[in-house]
């Protein structure tokens, strides 16, 4: 006997039906019968107030990248919506599954500039993988069950669901069916044997083979497939940004980091390889430089789940599409055993002279101002590289990025397609909650610190463990090291003034500490680590430090400034 | 790069804002739309979009799987001009008393085929099938000669000159896929 339920009550049984435990949200007038249902599923659904819409959907992000599960994000109409906007948008870019439910006004004032009420659906096509506006309780299992379906699977994503009052206060049966097909989308290419066996032979006639590795291993799950493939014929990787954490740091053919601000030796042997293997990533412009210059001596193998991907940005030579999980396995089977010795040591002559013009200044310096490098390379270690890691945007993202290692997969989560100041510490305190019993450290700047400081007060009432380490230049780091470079050192608008950041933290109740000299930074970091309370950490670092080595903007990626 | 007219065809489910999905992947890339017409297809609850547009065959190739990637959309490709067999109408308004100062009519109807649709006092309408050039060079000989009052032309519709395209074939071919996939994976 079906049961007659508000629609508000079948979209919490929805989510149950779906495993959503957690969500982060901010009520409103028009998702109020949503939460008063919510009320009482409050045993079954830890919901968590943000203290901003936009802050809602990153903490969602954050949760989703550390858990691997879908991030749930309830908000109001009109401006609310708008404000998760940001949010939805860098799920898109970042491949972040999440599902943003928004209250909308009643169908009956739909489209008539009625109060708080906006074109959600037309606003958020062109930043989500679905959108939809439920206009009746009758579609609210449908569309919970088509929303979490296109999510999770394929390619993941953000969905929309543009929620109407008048829906969730209808009466309906609640009859929940999960979706398990769609017929106008195939998450998973079906993986084509001439595809593979055209690309096992380029593998195998290759001397210099070279593998970058994106955050499709990393969604799909393949971390260890990767290994193997990579064992098997001896290649050399590196990781995107947000491909990092793929692969141990210490994992031998793991040779680091790519891009505008990644190391030497990755960048450098893009241009030297045979044969480039390109393992669920994208080729953003931040990797690849200049697209004219870019790998022309190589021969291409792009393995993507996503057919638009595929001869986007670099013209390929070997595509395999399909999800990495079965592709590399189907791949490891089909190349043969390879030593590649020479090539792979090879890469420690560009790795020795990054060392000596970079790393040595920025990680290991003894005297004068802190670095950021330094910061991050002691939280690393003070952590035996086995926290997760968050980041804003801008120079504190890029060296963490370079310095933190890892141990674990999915421990990154920064914003990288959108590069969204303010990512920081709601993503931070999403992580938290999804990754309850691992230690979440965040770098943000004072800028992007600034942007959703608000947010201290979600961690505050929910008690989250985030270690916040607040790297302050007084500056927009990364736009005045453009300046610096590009613009004649005509500093406009990127000095800050900024307040006291260990007074605000302890207005939040949250425990704080300033760092200004070298020899306070290993207590400080102690004390920020005993325990698995909320910490800020503000560290004065140089005011006008560089994040090296830097491939400028839409340059060769080996025209690498130090 | 040279740019040359194309015909992207999109297959979509019939929900509300598909065509907006597909129009701002036009927008994002600055790509103006020549003609685009949409109507029920031959299957029931399937969309059919015929698109027409000047632009290079990389953009065309990314366009078209940018397209094909949103999840309403169950297809879409493209073709030139040589893969296709198309067809463009046009509907001409003119004053009816200028088209009989002209004396006779038999002249337009023999030389472009077309059709009347109606004469009344106020107007008389003429139907034209036809490529763009030929709807074009109606219009310009109608206005030298007696002056369009009104003037309408559809978008593009089109069908491939190659094999039967069967839908519903390859959405059987998905379903089965996504069978199978779901009989080894758990969803």
């Amino acid at each position: 006997m079906k049961k007659e339920v508000t629609g508000a009550q079948a979209l919490m049984l929805s989510l149950i039906e779906e495993g959503v435990d957690t969500i982060f949200g901010y009520p409103g007038g028009a998702i109020i019968p949503v939460y008063d249902a919510l009320y009482d599923f409050r045993d079954k659904v830890n919901h968590i107030l943000a203290r901003h819409e936009q802050g809602a959907t990153h903490a969602a992000q954050g949760y989703a990248r550390v858990s691997g599960k879908v991030g749930v994000s309830l908000v109001t109409s009109g401006p609310a919506a708008t404000n998760a906007i940001t949010g939805i948008a860098d799920a898109l870019l970042d491949s972040t599954p999440l599902v943003v439910i928004a209250g909308q006004v009643g169908t009956s004032l739909l489209g008539t500039d009625a109060f708080q009420e906006i074109d959600v659906v037309g606003i958020t096509q062109p930043i989500t993988k679905w959108s939809y506006q439920i206009r009746h309780a009758k579609d609210i299992t449908w569309a919970v069950a088509r929303a979490f379906y296109i999510a999770r699977n394929g390619r993941p994503g953000p969905v929309m669901l543009d929620f109407t009052k008048s829906a969730q206060n209808e009466m309906v049966e609640f009859d929940y069916k999960p979706c398990t097909f769609i017929r106008s989308y195939l998450p998973y290419p079906e993986i084509r044997e001439n595809q593979i066996d055209k690309a096992a032979q380029l593998i195998n006639e290759a001397k210099k083979p070279y593998a970058l590795v994106g955050q499709g291993v990393i969604l799909a799950n393949a971390e260890k497939e990767l290994i193997d493939f990579l064992e098997k014929a001896d290649i050399p990787a590196a990781s995107t940004l947000l491909g990092l954490s793929a692969m141990p740091s210490d994992f031998r053919l793991n040779k680091g980091f790519l891009g505008m601000h990644g190391n030497v030796a990755p960048n450098m042997k893009t241009n030297e390889c045979d044969v480039l293997i390109a393992i669920g990533m994208r080729f953003d412009d931040r990797v690849t430089g200049d697209l004219n210059t870019y790998a022309k001596q190589a021969k291409i193998i792009h393995m993507d789940i996503d057919q638009s991907e595929i001869g986007k940005n670099v013209p390929v030579d070997a595509p395999i599409l399909g999800s990495v999980k079965e592709s590399l396995p189907a791949l490891t089977a089909k190349i043969n055993s390879a030593k590649h010795t020479d090539w792979i040591d090879s890469f420690g002559e560009y790795d020795k002279q990054e060392y000596d013009a970079v790393i040595r200044n920025e990680v290991y310096r003894t005297e004068g101002e802190l670095t950021m490098g330094e910061v991050v390379n002691k939280i690393t270690e003070a952590t035996k590289n086995k926290a997760v890691v968050v980041t804003d945007v801008g120079q504190n993202q890029m060296i963490a990025a370079r310095y933190f290692k890892y141990t674990e997969t999915r421990s990154v989560v920064t914003s990288g397609g959108l590069g969204t100041m303010g990512f920081g510490i709601p993503a931070a305190l999403g992580a938290k909650v999804g990754a309850p019993d691992r230690t979440v450290c965040l770098f943000a700047g004072d800028g992007g610190f600034q942007m959703t400081m608000q947010e201290l007060g979600t961690i505050m009432q929910e008690n989250l463990g985030v270690k916040i380490i607040l790297l302050d230049n007084r500056f927009l780091g990364m736009v005045r090291q453009w300046q610096e470079l590009f613009f004649d050192e005509r500093y406009s608008f990127t000095h800050m003034k900024n307040p006291d950041f260990v007074a605000i933290a302890k207005s939040y109740n949250i425990d704080s500490r300033l760092v200004t000299k070298r020899e306070e930074l290993d207590d400080a970091i102690a004390d920020m680590l005993k325990d698995d309370k909320p910490y800020v950490l503000v560290v004065e670092v140089e005011q006008k430090g560089m994040v090296y080595p830097m491939v400028p903007a839409g340059s060769c990626v080996t025209n690498i400034i130090m | 790069m040279e740019t040359k007219l194309y015909t992207i065809t999109v297959f979509s489910e019939n929900t509300v804002g598909v065509l907006n999905q597909i129009t701002i992947i036009f927008t994002r890339r600055g790509l103006n739309i020549e003609t685009l017409s949409v109507s029920p297809s031959a299957l029931p609850g399937i969309h059919k979009f015929t698109i027409t547009l000047f632009t290079t065959p990389d953009m065309v190739e990314k366009v078209v799987n940018q397209i094909d990637k949103r999840v309403d959309i169950l297809k879409a490709y493209y073709n030139t001009d040589e893969d296709l067999v198309f067809q463009e109408l046009a509907l001409y308004k003119l004053a009816t008393e200028k088209v009989l100062e002209l004396g006779s009519v038999e002249y337009f109807i023999r030389k472009y085929n077309i059709r009347v649709l109606e004469i009344s006092n106020d107007c008389t309408v003429f139907l034209k099938a036809g490529h763009y050039a030929e709807t074009q060079s109606l219009f310009e000989e109608l206005s030298e000669k007696v002056g369009v009052l009104q003037f309408i032309r559809s978008g593009r519709i089109a069908i491939t000159r190659s094999k039967v395209e069967r839908l519903s074939d390859m959405l059987e071919e998905m379903q089965k896929i996504q069978e199978k996939q779901n009989g080894n994976r758990k969803v």
